[in-house]
């Protein structure tokens, strides 16, 4: 047990180790196209430091942004164990968010206890719905999964925005359209005095069952089989389609449980900037993670202190907060060019 | 619908389509070669704002283009490197590249933000109507883009570079057997694509918009990708898709300044959903015209 115990920890630093240089390549590159740019990284790097680690409110803000980036990593990791690519996480938060604030507007005179419940099942069902039409597409084999799920990604916004600019629109809000605010019984729960909410611990429990059920389970084993070798897997009497559907709905879901906690605890309203691309980042971290539980969390919380690079970028040196893809996509590069072949989708 | 509303749908239906045709030309060349790049709709985006940058800085449209093209392939080189080089995983490798194109863009074009630019000059080749006439008022990048999806259709058909291309894509190891370099003939498909999509967005930033917008090219890097499927792979059908694509687009505008009382939001989903549609048609016919090694990695013969 205690060799195990090390080997662990052997392999985890190493990894640790091989992460850290390549974060290091990659904030290195980027610097460097900054100070070509006529910026001043160094000072972004410093602030960024200073803000995320120096107090607890911005450590704080850190759990804030990891909360989401948890949710939709999974809505990308489960699919790719059966060797499906997802890229439609922003979309499906999106539609989550979308049917928790139709679920709110219809059930606001109740209480906390219909409805946090029903909101979380709702946001859950929006995004797993929007996943299911994809998927229905996949396992009918007429539209490849991949292209079907980025395009989806571009509607569900324009429908977020139809209902808050006409059915939902606050009477309150004239500059910027956002539905009216959620009451006090439909805002989740927080945690520490500070915006972290149990939507944190709630995807943390969800990843936990994620690992469990892809190790442990009958299910875990089955999809291992259809990632390896669908016709294989189907001539052994495993039904390819029905978890083609069912991993992508629950995949959805978990992508819409991150729309429905931002607008449910973080906005407590449904407004048209939901996501500064949350669902796009997750696909970045279970890539990057290899699909483990443990490895998105570390990368979740990884992403969301490069995030907040953006950010200072954005306060202090007046970029837009887009340039921080730069830097995610250049360590995502790295790594792609360093593991040839990589095993997770195909 | 009236006669002026259907010359009006068709007239900015060719300008519109004219960038998703050179984009999908450039993603044709690149999946002849069995190489799928979705990151197309970031190379487009580097393309738009590279263009405009150099157009806002020296006033010359035609630098502008240049300057695309040149950073489209640039930026192109790198997914190569990685796909071809390093047998990286051809779909994570292109969707990273969409994210770095949508940094990168960002980035350039920044300083940008709310420049008005003249654009491309508007040429009357055809020598008909009067000043201002839509249809007889193009740019030259327009006029030019049937001219080069040919060009492309007679590289790929009618050369032998083009058979040993289309060779690589279908089977690398028959393509090395006849003593050809599968890496070299990707490397210089990719090298295409990445001019092609460069230029599709310049023409964007400096002949639809004239100004520069985060994110401005609005997924139809994706559109022009599921359009070489509509397009079966073949460069001349790419002008018909692109037309018709071109017409949705523009048919929303049109709407929208006829005053048709519909939300914009719905009206913007169209190209999206047609696109979906025109899919799942296509998925329906169980076409196989695609390059058979499309998508797999060549990591050498024994």
């Amino acid at each position: 047990m205690l060799r195990d115990d090390a080997l662990v920890w052997r392999l985890l630093s190493t990894r640790a180790a091989a992460f850290a240089y390549v974060a290091f390549l990659a904030l290195s590159a980027f610097a460097l196209l900054l100070v070509i740019a006529g910026k001043d990284p160094w000072q972004a790097y410093v602030d960024t430091l200073v803000y995320v680690f120096g107090n607890a409110y911005g450590f704080s803000e850190l759990l804030v942004r990891m909360t989401p980036l948890l949710f939709t990593a999974l809505a990308v990791a489960l699919p790719a164990r059966i060797g499906l690519i997802n890229v439609g996480g922003e979309g499906q938060l999106y539609m989550g968010a979308w049917l928790a604030t139709a679920g709110e507007l219809a059930l606001q005179e109740h209480s906390a206890f219909v409805l946090l419940p029903a909101l979380t099942v709702l946001g859950f069902v929006g995004g797993g719905l929007w996943a299911l039409l994809p998927a229905i597409l996949r396992a009918l084999r007429l539209v490849n999964e991949t292209i079907s799920t980025l395009l989806l990604n571009y509607v569900a916004p324009l429908i977020v925005s139809y209902f808050i600019f006409g059915p939902w629109r606050s009477p309150e809000s004239s500059s910027y359209p956002q539905s009216p605010a959620f009451v006090d019984a439909a805002r989740l729960p927080t945690l520490f005095y500070s915006r972290v909410h149990v939507g944190l611990i709630f995807a943390l429990l969800c990843l936990a069952l994620y690992a469990v059920i892809v190790s442990r389970t009958r299910f875990g084993l089955e999809m291992r089989a259809i990632g390896g070798n669908p016709p294989a897997a189907q001539r052994l009497g495993i039904p390819v389609s029905r978890y083609i559907l069912t991993v992508m709905f629950i995949a959805g879901g978990a992508a819409g449980l991150a729309g429905m906690a931002e607008v449910a605890a973080i906005q407590g309203r449904l407004v048209s900037e939901l996501s500064p691309g949350y669902g796009f980042i997750g696909f970045l971290v279970s890539w990057l993670a290899g699909t483990s539980a443990t490895g998105i969390v570390a990368m979740s919380f990884l992403f969301a202190v490069l995030s907040s690079v953006g950010d200072m970028l954005q306060i202090t040196q007046g970029l837009p907060y887009a340039v921080i893809n730069i830097l995610l996509a250049g360590i995502l590069f790295i790594v792609l060019g360093r593991r040839p072949v990589a095993s997770v989708a195909r | 619908m009236n006669a002026a509303l259907v010359l009006g749908v068709l007239a900015s239906a060719i300008a519109s389509g004219t960038s998703l045709l050179y984009a999908t030309l450039g993603e044709i060349v690149g999946e002849r070669a069995g190489i799928v790049n979705l990151g197309l709709e970031g190379i487009m985006l580097i393309g738009a704002a590279s263009g405009f940058a150099a157009t806002a800085m020296t006033g010359n449209p035609f630098l502008g283009v240049t300057a695309a093209a040149l950073a489209g392939a640039a930026a192109n080189l790198i997914f190569a490197y990685l796909v071809v080089g390093r047998q990286a995983n051809q779909l994570a490798t292109g969707l990273t590249l969409m994210f770095f194109g949508l940094g990168l863009s960002a980035l350039i074009g920044r300083p940008f933000v709310g420049t008005l630019i003249a654009g491309l000059p508007k040429l009357r080749i055809l020598g008909l109507g009067s000043m201002g006439d839509p249809l007889t008022a193009y740019d030259g990048l327009v006029y030019l883009v049937v001219p080069t999806a040919i060009l492309i259709w007679w590289l790929l058909f009618r050369t032998t570079w083009g058979l040993g291309l289309r060779a690589v894509g279908e089977s690398p190891v028959a393509a090395v057997a006849a003593g050809l370099r599968p890496g070299r003939l990707q490397y210089q498909a990719l090298a295409i694509a990445g001019l092609l999509g460069g230029i599709a967005g310049a023409h964007l930033s400096l002949a639809l918009t004239l100004t520069w917008e985060e994110g401005m090219t609005a997924g139809r890097g994706f559109i022009a990708i599921a359009l070489v499927i509509f397009a079966k792979w073949n460069p001349l059908w790419a002008i018909a898709g692109a037309l018709l694509f071109g017409a949705a687009e523009s048919l929303q505008l049109q709407l929208q300044a006829a005053g048709a009382d519909v939300s914009p939001f719905i009206m913007n989903m169209i190209p999206y959903l047609l696109t979906l549609l025109v899919l799942i048609v296509w998925g329906w016919s169980r076409q196989a015209a695609a390059p058979a090694a499309l998508g797999r990695n060549f990591v050498g013969v024994e």
